[in-house]
């Protein structure tokens, strides 16, 4: 298929995007492409024009300081996943990247592309809700820091207003004595997670001293499990009190379930806590 | 015939220039002056048209011209039916090629855009005004069979296209006495629609010479000399005026055999414009409007002894067809379906019911496989589920039923006469090879980690190398089943050979050069093979039903031999030597116990050229030419193992193993068997895992694109394990078979019945297609409530 007519700029630095943006109202901005343009392609966008953003060398690679990684929001899944200091300090990170799509999405598609388009289905917000990342956004009245709960609100919806640029995404670096993992039931379609469950643990000794624990797939929104995460503090990290505590996961979930023709609502919150206790696990173990 | 190159798994001639990117498909063509088809289609499964406003779009720039259905009007025929199949009630409805009244499926074509450049023809399509008054619409085949149902055709009652039977001794008697004192297995199958993804969309290009009144159409069809017959039938441009090219082709598994509207529509548009046309569907449009495969629901019932030994088995099937015939539909699920009901089993007594039913669905035709996967998963499912019924493993109830061992014909109760075969055979290896026992053994060790493991076997024959032209009549095909072949030495004894059929990846251009190899001596890159061009290429029926081997191979050997002969007595004369004196070795004609004094076929085929110095009466030139009409069918036959594991806590189902054993014959390039039997049972295990096109209530194709609908990807199938049993077919001048089909044929019922039985411990009876994993989950799910 064939984009309907849109006028291309590129944007030489933020500054310049942010313009272009304020330019030309209803403007799209462009990065790894692996979201926008097959909407464009399929014509369910239609914007007048489109802002390409992904020169901007600014935007791009990881740096690590004061306790966090800083991933520029132009970093490519495939950066992600080959980075030493994400595999170091977010394993849950690393291993999601190098679960998307394929090999081809994963060199172009960006962590800022992927987190603005706010997809439920997607990998990266869910594991960047249980690391608790914060984003950096850009916008007409400077820079500003949102956590995770703020920055995704809803399905395919963002905190990000028309003229906000995200720039980076920070991740706070798991020291000794924590793990994370990320384990997806993928779609044998999309290979979007029909259900993913992200957890990182802190476990000293084989006692849990803290874990956060987030599903996506089965909500519109990444949903922190607050009662798998209680459930699990302060107890010795056994495979029965994981398992105890992951059966609690769907409780978290609400109402508003997702579902289609491959996998009901009811079904993804069935199996969430199949999937919770195994990202727990694997956490677990990492965290040795 | 030389052992060297028959059965020497060469690499595919065709490679290099499909990898690198060099081949020329039909979207590869450019023209001078060439403009572009946009086809505008249904949004609506079905509905009347109201009012159609092509002003805008007209106006648009870059177009050219708009039409609708009131411009085809007397210019295009409506889209012929080719299988016309006989004592069953055929009713087949119009098929226009722009639809003008009513649309009967989101694919039907309500207009089409010409413009200079596509992207103007697509921003064109959004200025076409359609007004439609929905109609209500049905999709299931079984529903829209159903009193009261939404009718599509004004004239067939009941949306029923055909009621096409097959009965062979007494049914009823054998069900009536196995209700008291035997056993009746009954099951319901849904065999679930498919959409075939050839890597290659459809397209075409169509180029009409006002001046001559001659048309060249470039297609990507699997049998362009059917094609250029039904264009002319269609379009009126005589046959003679008329040339077909089928150039690079990327796959088909069925889906190209069918002539479609979009094709003429675009010979219209090149005609009305006096310019070259191109028309490429886009992969959204291919699942909307490529016909798509199987789609049934299929009532089956199986009469049996306490002992296992089969006695009966009925069955009715409601066939999916679509809103249309197209061009082979007719067939499928009757012809290649039903007389294959009795597989490789000697039943004696059986009886189906087959109703082919209009649903508002793309129309449905051959998929790989074709008919036989759906008649093979009922037999292989209800032979798993009779030995579940009577605790025998369901590899001592396929001994117990399997026609033994024959060479030279077996005569079946629905008629065919299988060629030859040793199912038991066939199934004794392949337990043998997987170590069957050892995998039984592990599973009574019960579940791991909640992981329960099953095996599925699948005993398949299929009938390929389609057919005696004499049945094919009888049949209500309408044309014939023969192929063709000319081969022609060129004096430095370099060969071109011209070919009817119409490979499209099978790799035949490698294997029919290694059949002249192996026959005359040349080497195999001295031969070169020419299809897909009806100007080029001597007259062919095509390639589809792992025919293109079995027949068109069997012509080429045949014509190879003509040449053979003709060479001896060449070579004899200019040996001075009698021609019962001749001896024949590797491409070397000698006096026999004079091998050094030898002719070589290069040496003939200059002195048949020059034709300085020939024998009285012999005419000039090296070449033979060979219409091969088979004898009977070929019937390939296997036997194959799913190993699965089902997690429980998910429903996943991982397929740990897989092992194919397949007969087809002796094989030219085991590599090339391999490379089919791989990509096949990865398409029949699409099917049972993953593959299922879905409509909704208002008719929209929900699974429209490959995000919803699941292909087979690699990293999640296991190597598959291929071997074989050698059974040479007693007609075929190779001995060979087919292939194409098998894998497909045998697989999806492997991984079913493996699927079943990892879940037979939890209770679980039945699952639909594809074991999607929440399909499984609930299955567990409801086992555990009953």
């Amino acid at each position: 298929m064939f984009a309907a007519d849109f006028e291309y700029y590129r944007a030489g630095s933020v500054a310049e995007a942010r313009e272009l943006l304020a330019a030309h109202p209803g403007a799209k901005l462009l990065a790894g492409g692996h979201s926008l343009i097959p909407l464009l392609k399929l014509r369910l966008a239609a914007p007048a024009a489109v802002v390409d953003i992904g020169r901007i060398g600014e935007l791009h690679g990881i740096s690590n300081g004061g306790g966090a990684l800083h991933i520029g929001a132009l970093t490519t899944h495939a950066e992600i996943a080959a980075s030493a200091a994400v595999n170091a300090g977010a394993e849950a990170l690393a291993e999601a990247a190098s679960q998307i799509g394929d090999p081809a999405v994963r060199n172009r598609g960006t962590i800022g592309g992927n987190v603005a388009h706010a997809d439920p289905a997607s990998d990266l917000p869910t594991v960047l809700a249980a690391l608790g990342a914060t984003f950096t956004v850009s916008g007409p009245d400077g820079e500003r820091s949102l956590a995770a709960a703020d920055f995704f609100q809803g399905m395919m919806a963002t905190a990000l207003g028309e003229h906000d640029i995200l720039t980076a995404v920070n991740v706070p670096a798991a020291g000794s004595g924590s793990g994370s993992a990320y384990v997806k039931f993928s779609h044998p379609a999309s290979r979007y997670a029909v259900v993913g469950a992200a957890a990182a643990v802190t476990g000293a000794g084989g006692t849990c001293a803290g874990a956060s624990v987030a599903v996506g797939g089965a909500t519109a929104v990444p949903v922190r499990c607050a009662s798998v995460e209680a459930a699990l503090a302060g107890r010795a990290l056994s495979a029965d009190a994981i398992a105890a505590a992951a059966a609690a996961a769907g409780s978290d979930f609400g109402d508003d379930l997702l579902g289609d023709v491959f996998a009901s609502g009811e079904y993804r919150k069935a199996v969430a806590p199949v999937y919770v206790q195994r990202a727990l696990t694997a956490a677990a173990e990492r965290a040795g | 015939m030389s052992s060297r190159i028959f059965g020497s798994g060469i690499r595919r001639r065709e490679d290099p220039r499909l990898i690198t990117g060099s081949a020329t498909y039909t979207h590869d063509i450019v023209l001078p002056g060439m403009v572009h088809a946009v086809m505008l289609r249904s949004s609506h499964a079905h509905a009347r048209i109201t009012r159609i406003d092509t002003e805008q779009a007209k106006a648009a720039p870059g177009v050219l011209a708009v039409y609708t259905g009131a411009d085809i009007e007397g210019a295009l025929q409506p889209m012929p039916c080719a299988w016309l199949l006989p004592d069953s009630d055929l009713k087949i409805a119009a098929y226009p090629c722009i639809a003008s009244d009513v649309v009967r499926y989101t694919g039907d074509i309500v207009a089409v855009v010409v413009a200079e450049q596509p992207s103007q023809g697509y921003d064109a399509l959004d200025l076409i005004e359609v007004d439609y008054e929905p109609l209500p619409s049905v999709t299931d085949p079984e529903a829209a069979a159903a009193d009261g149902a939404p009718q599509l055709h004004a004239d067939i009652e009941g949306n029923q296209a055909f009621h096409w039977t097959v009965a062979g001794g007494d049914a009823d008697a054998a069900f009536a006495e196995a209700e008291a004192s035997g056993v009746v297995i009954k099951e319901r199958i849904l065999q679930q629609r498919l959409i075939p993804n050839a890597m290659e969309p459809r397209g075409a290009v169509a180029q009409y010479s006002r001046a001559t009144g001659e048309l060249t159409l470039w297609n990507t069809t699997q049998n362009p000399h059917i094609l250029r017959f039904l264009c002319s039938v269609v379009t009126g441009i005589p046959e003679d005026k008329l040339r077909v090219i089928a150039p690079e082709v990327g796959g088909g598994f069925g889906s190209k055999i069918a002539a479609y509207p979009a094709d003429f529509v675009t010979v219209f548009c090149s005609k009305q414009l006096g310019r070259p046309v191109k028309w490429i569907e886009t992969r959204s449009e291919n699942y909307q409007a490529t016909t798509h495969g199987r789609d049934h629901v299929q009532d089956v019932e199986l009469a049996a002894t306490k002992d296992g030994k089969i006695t009966g088995l009925r069955c009715t099937v409601h066939a999916g067809m679509g809103a249309y015939l197209s061009t082979a539909a007719p067939g499928i699920p009757t012809i290649l379906h039903g007389l294959m009901l009795s597989g490789c089993y000697t039943i004696p007594a059986l009886k189906e019911d087959v109703y082919g039913v209009y649903t508002n669905g793309v129309p449905v035709e051959a998929y790989r496989g074709a008919g036989r996967p759906e008649a093979t998963f009922m037999l292989e499912r209800l032979i798993d589920m009779l030995a579940g019924e009577l605790g025998m493993d369901p590899a001592d109830v396929r001994r117990r039923n399997f026609i033994p061992k024959f060479d030279d014909g077996h005569k079946v109760i629905t008629t065919l006469n299988y060629d030859s075969g040793d199912y038991p055979g066939a199934l004794d290896k392949l337990l043998e090879h997987t170590g069957y026992a050892g995998l039984r053994a592990q599973q009574a060790a019960g579940p791991v980690n909640g992981k329960y493991l099953g095996l599925g076997l699948s005993s398949y024959v299929e009938i390929c190398g389609l057919g005696p032209s004499q049945v094919a009549g009888a049949i209500g095909f309408q044309g014939g089943l023969w192929e063709s072949a000319i081969v022609r030495f060129h004096p430095t004894g370099k060969v071109h050979v011209f070919i009817g059929a119409s490979p499209h990846g099978q790799g035949e251009e490698t294997t029919f050069a290694q059949i002249v190899a192996s026959e005359i001596g040349v080497s195999s890159d001295d031969v070169k093979i020419f299809h897909g061009d009806t100007d080029a290429t001597p007259m062919g029926w095509g390639t589809y039903g792992s025919r293109t081997t079995a027949v068109g191979g069997a012509a080429l050997a045949v014509a190879v031999r003509k040449i053979r002969d003709k060479a001896k007595v060449l070579a004899a004369h200019l040996l001075e030597a009698s021609v019962d004196d001749m001896e024949y070795e590797d491409g070397k004609f000698f006096v026999k116990g004079s091998p050094d004094k030898a002719k070589t076929i290069q040496d003939i085929a200059l002195m048949a050229n020059v034709a300085w110095d020939l024998p009285e009466g012999m005419e000039a030139g090296l070449e033979a030419s060979t219409f091969y009409d088979p004898p009977n069918f070929v019937f390939p036959y296997g036997a194959h193992l799913a190993v699965v594991e089902v997690d429980t806590a998910t429903g996943d189902v991982e397929l740990k193993g897989y092992t194919a054993l397949d007969d087809c014959g002796p094989q030219i390039n085991p590599t090339i068997v391999e490379g089919q039997v791989h990509g096949g049972v990865v398409q029949g295990i699409g099917q049972a895992l993953w593959e299922g096109a879905a409509y909704d209530d208002s008719g929209q194709l929900v699974t429209g694109s490959m995000l919803d609908y699941a292909l087979p990807r690699a990293d999640r199938l296991p190597p598959i394990d291929v071997i074989s049993t050698v059974t040479r077919s007693p007609h075929h001048p190779l001995g060979v078979k087919g292939i194409g089909e098998a894998g497909t044929i045998a697989s999806t019922a492997a991984v079913y019945n493996a699927v079943m039985d990892a879940l037979k411990p939890l209770g679980v009876k039945r699952v639909d297609m594809p074991f999607t994993p929440e399909r499984v989950w609930r299955a567990i799910q409801d086992a555990k409530g009953a």
